[in-house]
C-alpha cells in the first residue's frame, strides 16, 4: 500500500510563507506530479512528505497513520535527488547496499569486524546481495557496480540513484528533478523509462518538476502549485483542456497560452480585437482575458469578421511544427501561432498574414484570473 | 617570441629558486653540523660534510667514556652521542603519543561540532559559531597560566595528561571542518537521512569520508604544531625527563659540561625533524589525490 495524504499543511520560515494549507490525496500506485515554478514551494512540500523538513501546521499521513512525529527514515519512503546525491567515497555497490544494511542489520552487526561474529548476519548479507543484484539487473547497471559514482556518467548516476531507491522496496518514491541534471534527449529518454518502471513497480511515485513537459508527459495526476497554493490537482490532459486559472493555463503548455484582452457585453456575447466568439460568457458587461493556444489559432487567405491580421516578428522552425510569433496589427498584443510546415513553410519574418481561430476552443478568464464558464445557450 | 618567453619564465624560476634556497638554507646548515667534528664547525670549514677525521672526542672522554669507544669519525660520533646522552627513541615515542592522541580527540570533538554548526539548524547556531570565531583570537600565551594552575590544582602536572588536555577542543579545527562542510550538498545528507543514518552515523560514515583532504590539512597543522611545541611541555613538564617531547630533548644538549657540542645536538634536531618531513611528505600526497566530491554533480 502507499497513500499519502496531506491535510492542511502550511509551512513558513519566519514570516515567510511557502505553503498554503494545501490538501492533496494521493492514491496508492499512483503517478503524481507536483509541478510549478521554482520557488512555488513544490519542494518544500515533498521534503514534508519525506520528514526532512516539519510542517508548520497540518498533518501527514501515509497508508492512514499520522506520521507527524514520525523520522524520515522510519517512513519507509525512498527519494531520488536532483543531484542524485551518491556516497562519493563508496562504489555503486555499497550505495545500493546502504539503505538495506541500515535496515536489516542490527547495530551489534553494524560494528566492523566483531560485527561479522553475528550468525544472522551472513543469511541477512545474502539477501543484501539478492536485492542488490536484482535491482541492478533491472536497471541495467550490473556492469557498474564496482565502479564510484565519479567514474560514472550523468545518466549512469541517475540509475544508481533510482537503484538506491529502489532497492528498499518503499511504500512510495519521492522525486525532486531527478532528469534536470540531465542533457536534453537523455531526459527525454529518461522519461518514458520512469514510466514503464511506474508501470512495472506500481508503486506510488510523487514527482516534483518545474517543466510541464515532464509534468504532462509522465504523470496520472498533475498538482500545479504558484507561490504556495495548490491550483488545480487533475490528470495532464484535464489541466491542459480546462485549466482552472489564468495562472495555470500560462503555466501548462509550451509554447504558452496566448492572451486577449476583451469584453463581454450585456447579452454574454464576447468580442476581442474585431472578433465575436460564438458561446456566450456567463459574465456580461465586464472586461475579461480570452486565452487560446498556439495549435487552436491558424494561418490563413480567408479575411472575414473572423480573422484578424499581423505580421510575423519571429519564425520558430521545430521542424515538425513551425511557431510564428506575430505582432497583432492594433499593436496590442504578441502571440505565438501554430503552423503546419507544409502549408506554412513560404511564409517569412516580415510578411503580414491572417489569423483565423479554431472555434470552441477559445478560454475565458475574469480579472481575477479565474475562470470564466460559457453558458451552453 | 619564444625566446622572450623562455627568459620571461626564467625571471620566475630564479626568484623562486632564490626564495626556495632561503627557506632551506637552515636545513642544510642543520644537516652539515651535524656530520662535522666541532672543530670545522666552529671555524666555519669542510663544506657540506667536513674531513670526516677520526679522532677522540673530548666532550665523550668527559663523560665518562673510555679514550678507545671515544674515538671515531665524527658523523658517527654526533648521531652515536646523541642517542648515548639522551633516550631520543623515547622523546619521539612521546611526541608519537601526544600528538597522536591530540589530534584524534580533536577530530572526535571537532568533526560533530563542525557538522552541527553546518548543517543542523538550531537556535544559537550563529552565536555558537561567533564564539568559535571569537576563541580563534585568543593568544595560547595569554591563557597559559590559568590553564597551568587548573591543571597543577588537579594534580596533573607531569604527566601525559597534561601535555594532551588542552589542546584537545581545537577551535581551529572546527572552523576548517565547518567551512568545509559547508560545501557539502544538503542533499547527501537527506539522502543519508532518508537511508536511514542518525546524526552520529552521518558525521562517521558520510561527511568524514568527503572530508579526508580537509582533515589532513588540518592533521598537517595539528601534528607539527603539537610536535614542534616547546613552550607547553616546557611549562608542564617540571621533572620528569621520561616525558620529554622532542624539542624538549633537544635541549638536553645545551649547557652543561659539554657546553654547546652542536655537532651532536644538530644529530638530534635531524633525527626529531625526520618523522615529520615523511609524514608530510606522505600526507601531501594523499592531500593532493583526495576523495573529491566528483560524485555529487
Amino acid at each position: 500500500m502507499g497513500t499519502i495524504s496531506l491535510k492542511n499543511i502550511s509551512k513558513s520560515f519566519g514570516s515567510t510563507q511557502v505553503l498554503n494549507n494545501l490538501n492533496v490525496d494521493i492514491n496508492d500506485g499512483e503517478f503524481l506530479t507536483l509541478v510549478g515554478p521554482s520557488g512555488c514551494g513544490k519542494s518544500t512540500l515533498l521534503r514534508i512528505i519525506a520528514g526532512l523538513e516539519q510542517q508548520t501546521s497540518g498533518d501527514v499521513l501515509i497508508d492512514n497513520k499520522n506520521v507527524n512525529r514520525v523520522r524520515a527514515s522510519e517512513r519507509d519512503l525512498a527519494m531520488v535527488f536532483q543531484s542524485y546525491a551518491l556516497y562519493p567515497h563508496l562504489t555503486v555497490r555499497r550505495n545500493l547496499e546502504t539503505p538495506l544494511r541500515l535496515r536489516d542489520y542490527n547495530a551489534f552487526e553494524r560494528l566492523p569486524l566483531i560485527g561479522n561474529f553475528s550468525p544472522s548476519k551472513k543469511e541477512k548479507t545474502e539477501s543484501i546481495n539478492q536485492l542488490v543484484n536484482k535491482t541492478s539487473e533491472t536497471l541495467k547497471i550490473s556492469e557498474l557496480l564496482d565502479r564510484k559514482p565519479g567514474q560514472l556518467s550523468g545518466g549512469q548516476r541517475q540509475r544508481v540513484a533510482l537503484g538506491r531507491a529502489m532497492v528498499r522496496e518503499p511504500v512510495a518514491f519521492l522525486m525532486d528533478e531527478p532528469l534536470s541534471n540531465l542533457d536534453a534527449a537523455l531526459r527525454v529518454h529518461m522519461r518514458s523509462e520512469l514510466s514503464e518502471l511506474h508501470n512495472s513497480l506500481k508503486t506510488t511515485f510523487v514527482y516534483v518538476t518545474h517543466d510541464q513537459a515532464e509534468a504532462l508527459t509522465m504523470s496520472s495526476r498533475m498538482a500545479v502549485m504558484i507561490d504556495g497554493n495548490l491550483l488545480q490537482l487533475d490528470t495532464p490532459q484535464e489541466v491542459y483542456d480546462n485549466p482552472s486559472s489564468l495562472s495555470v493555463a500560462q503555466f501548462v503548455g509550451s509554447p504558452k497560452i496566448n492572451i486577449f484582452k476583451g469584453t463581454s457585453d450585456s447579452s454574454g456575447t464576447v468580442s476581442f480585437l474585431n472578433v465575436n466568439l460564438k458561446r456566450k460568457s456567463s459574465e456580461s458587461n465586464t472586461d475579461l482575458h480570452i486565452g487560446i493556444r498556439p495549435e487552436h489559432l491558424e494561418i490563413t487567405n480567408e479575411s472575414n469578421d473572423n480573422t484578424f491580421s499581423g505580421t510575423v516578428a519571429y519564425r520558430e522552425n521545430l521542424g515538425s511544427d513551425i511557431f510564428f510569433h506575430i505582432n497583432i496589427e492594433d499593436g496590442s498584443n504578441k502571440i505565438i501561432v501554430r503552423g503546419l510546415p507544409q502549408f506554412t513553410h513560404q511564409i517569412s519574418n516580415g510578411s503580414s498574414v491572417n489569423i483565423k481561430r479554431v472555434s470552441d476552443k477559445a478560454l475565458l478568464f475574469n480579472q481575477a484570473g479565474m475562470r470564466v464558464q460559457f453558458t451552453n445557450a | 617570441m619564444e625566446a622572450k618567453q623562455y627568459i620571461g619564465e626564467g625571471w620566475k624560476h630564479a626568484i623562486l629558486i632564490i626564495g626556495a634556497i632561503v627557506v632551506m638554507l637552515p636545513f642544510y646548515m642543520m644537516v652539515s653540523m651535524s656530520l662535522k667534528s666541532q672543530q670545522e664547525i666552529q671555524s666555519i670549514s669542510g663544506g657540506l660534510i667536513g674531513a670526516q677525521e677520526t679522532q677522540t672526542f673530548p666532550v665523550c672522554v668527559k663523560t665518562g667514556y673510555s679514550e678507545e669507544t671515544c674515538t671515531m669519525k665524527p658523523y658517527q660520533y654526533n648521531y652515536w652521542f646523541a642517542f648515548e646522552k639522551a633516550p631520543i627513541p623515547r622523546y619521539l615515542m612521546n611526541g608519537v603519543i601526544v600528538t597522536l592522541s591530540i589530534f584524534i580527540i580533536q577530530v572526535l570533538v571537532a568533526l560533530p561540532c563542525a557538522y552541527a554548526l553546518a548543517k543542523l539548524r538550531f537556535y544559537g547556531r550563529e552565536f555558537v559559531f561567533s564564539m568559535v570565531l571569537f576563541c580563534l583570537l585568543i593568544p595560547v600565551h595569554g591563557i597559559a597560566l590559568p590553564l597551568y594552575v587548573m591543571l597543577a590544582q588537579a594534580g596533573l602536572v607531569d604527566t601525559y595528561s597534561a601535555l594532551i588536555l588542552p589542546w584537545t577542543i581545537s577551535v581551529f579545527g572546527i572552523f576548517l571542518m565547518r567551512q568545509f562542510f559547508m560545501t557539502v550538498p544538503d542533499e547527501l545528507i537527506d539522502a543519508a537521512r532518508m537511508d536511514g543514518m542518525g546524526e552520529y552515523a552521518i558525521v562517521w560514515k558520510v561527511m568524514l569520508p568527503t572530508a579526508i583532504p580537509a582533515l589532513l590539512a588540518f592533521a598537517i597543522f595539528s601534528v607539527v604544531a603539537h610536535w614542534n611545541d616547546y613552550f607547553w611541555p616546557r611549562m608542564v613538564i617540571t621533572g620528569n625527563r621520561d616525558l620529554f617531547t622532542p624539542p624538549l630533548g633537544i635541549r638536553e644538549f645545551r649547557g652543561g659540561i659539554d657546553s654547546d657540542e652542536f655537532g651532536p645536538m644538530m644529530a638530534s634536531i635531524v633525527t626529531v625533524t625526520v618523522p615529520l618531513i615523511v609524514a608530510f611528505i606522505i600526507a601531501q600526497k594523499r592531500f593532493i589525490e583526495g576523495i573529491t566530491l566528483t560524485g555529487m554533480k
